[in-house]
């Protein structure tokens, strides 16, 4: 494998509280080639965090530190905001869970899409239609002239989440960053969503971060997979062998989940007295 | 007797049906599933037997007792609902205490501290939570209240819209161990609405599948487990959550 697109070093991100700064990436490290990272992990294990601060998305007050944050041999934690806009968008680019929260009301579909395109190239207008068409079929948008002219309270919650995506790739970017990308959607939506991202993501060779909490998901759609809990990677599995799964944690993990054809009377119960409180 | 029995029903938001014609009985001490996409009615439903969605024709009838359109009471004290979103549906400025106590003091029902201790206990919530605020508790904890605040009022039938949906697996497995608990220490009746097919092999004996506002299959909760599905839609819903 050639130089890796993104590697991660010992990341760290905090935020203050009253009671100190807390911690909620706890020293993350992780290399990452043209291929599919699954990142699986429950609320607050920092899984949204760690790919919001590769974006540089995290504001003040919270901070990040790493040894090492590198995109294709660019610095991320040193470049400025100005620098970060030329790589948000057009080189990484993020989909966000809910998309009646991410497009913008007043703006038509179309708009939308041209305004992510032309932010990053220079393109006759003429072009710029003929990208957007393109992208909304790739998407499996059937009838995207007229879809393009509609607005985001128009379109149902999976064509939103496609529109999204049609959005995030039409610049071809190198890296896609999904979070929890279908979890406002429902299970029959979910399947066409993801198989459209690993079909876009194969075809164009990018890497890919898919985000989730559910871990049969993530091992279907990913070649690795990170299990964080509490800040921390727990383990890191190829994504065939899940059923092998060393740490308690994964463990546990796998057992809470009912399957399609239970058996058992009750389900096992992660021991939390290491959350206090919770 | 049948906890619940819907005839003919049809229901409707202003001019717009989203319900037709459903036909379903459902035997005292069952656990039943309403399964489909969104926007295919099966939250409607449990809505409409609770009495939130008054716009319907047809007959309702709980416990062997029909349903009025108006707020009835009597009805409220044998069905009881649990939303999705435990953040949204406690409110914000009353103590878990205050919570639970409202509805025995609706009812004028007595020995409110009592009750709201033994609850507690029930649901598997510490004492120390009882005069804590909303917004002191995990996601877990909150759903734990909404399901207390439903049994105050030892209803019989309970309704259950996409219960565990909002929360981590983990959390979703003890919120569904304290379900199947509380089912066989209580007698309880469920009708529960969810699109997730192994939380109903776990904890439900029979299922319908719904589409469009209709009903397009009951099947057996055996039937689920042996993918013995009849209807294209249902193998479809099956094939999408096996990811085949």
């Amino acid at each position: 494998m050639a130089a890796p697109l993104l590697t991660v070093e010992n990341l760290r991100v905090s935020f203050p509280t009253h009671t100190g700064r807390v911690e909620v990436v706890k020293g993350l490290s992780f290399t990452l080639g043209r291929e599919r990272l699954g990142i699986v992990g429950e609320s607050g294990s920092g899984k949204s965090m760690t790919g919001r601060s590769i974006l540089k998305l995290i504001r003040k007050p919270g901070e990040v530190t790493a040894d090492m944050l590198e995109f294709d041999g660019v610095d991320i934690l040193s470049q400025s905001e100005k620098q970060m806009r030329a790589i948000r968008g057009a080189r990484i680019s993020m989909v966000m869970q809910d998309p009646k929260f991410s497009l913008n009301p007043v703006m038509t579909v179309g708009e939308q899409i041209a305004e992510a395109l032309v932010t990053h190239q220079k393109l006759p207008r003429r072009d710029v239609q003929a990208r957007i068409i393109e992208m909304l079929h790739a998407v499996r948008i059937n009838d995207p002239e007229r879809v393009a002219k509609l607005y985001p309270h128009e379109v149902s919650g999976g064509m939103g989440q496609r529109i999204m995506i049609a959005m995030m790739l039409i610049p071809e970017p190198e890296l896609l960053i999904a979070d929890e990308p279908t979890s406002a959607l429902d299970v029959s939506v979910q399947a066409q969503v993801l198989d459209i991202i690993d079909e876009l993501v194969r075809n164009k060779g990018m890497g890919l971060i898919l985000i989730s909490h559910d871990l049969n998901l993530v091992s279907r759609y990913c070649d690795r997979i990170l299990v964080m809990n509490g800040g921390r990677v727990v383990e890191e599995c190829a994504a065939g062998q899940l059923e092998n799964a060393q740490h308690p944690y994964t463990r546990g993990l796998l057992a809470a989940m009912p399957v399609i054809n239970e058996t058992r009377d009750e389900l096992p119960v992660l021991d939390r007295t290491q959350w206090a409180g919770t | 007797m049948n906890a619940i029995d819907l005839t003919n029903l049809d229901i409707a938001y202003g001019d717009t049906k989203v319900v037709f014609d459903v036909n379903l009985s459902i035997p005292e001490g069952e656990s039943f599933a309403l399964v489909g996409e969104s926007g295919s009615g099966k939250s409607t439903i449990l809505r409409a037997i609770a009495g939130l969605a008054p716009d319907w024709t047809g007959d309702i009838s709980v416990m062997g007792e029909a349903r009025s359109h108006h707020v009835d009471r009597n009805v409220s004290r044998k069905v009881q609902m649990v939303f999705q979103d435990p953040y949204g549906s406690l409110h914000p400025r009353k103590t878990i205490d205050a919570a639970l106590s409202e509805p025995l003091a609706i009812h004028g029902l007595g020995n409110r501290g009592e009750r709201v201790e033994a609850m507690l206990t029930a649901v598997g919530l510490d004492q120390r939570f009882r005069f804590r605020f909303p917004h002191q508790l995990s996601g877990g904890q909150r759903q734990r209240v909404a399901i207390a605040r439903a049994l105050m009022l030892e209803p019989k039938v309970m309704l259950l819209d996409e219960p565990t949906s909002a929360l981590d697996v983990s959390v979703q497995a003890e919120i569904l161990n304290l379900l199947k608990r509380l089912r066989r220490e209580q007698g309880l009746t469920f009708l529960m609405v969810t699109h997730n097919l192994p939380v109903v092999s776990f904890l439900c004996d029979r299922l319908a599948v719904m589409r469009h506002g209709r009903i397009v299959e009951i099947a057996d909760v055996a039937q689920l487990k042996s993918g013995d599905l009849k209807e294209p839609y249902s193998r479809e819903l099956l094939a999408a959550t096996e990811g085949g």
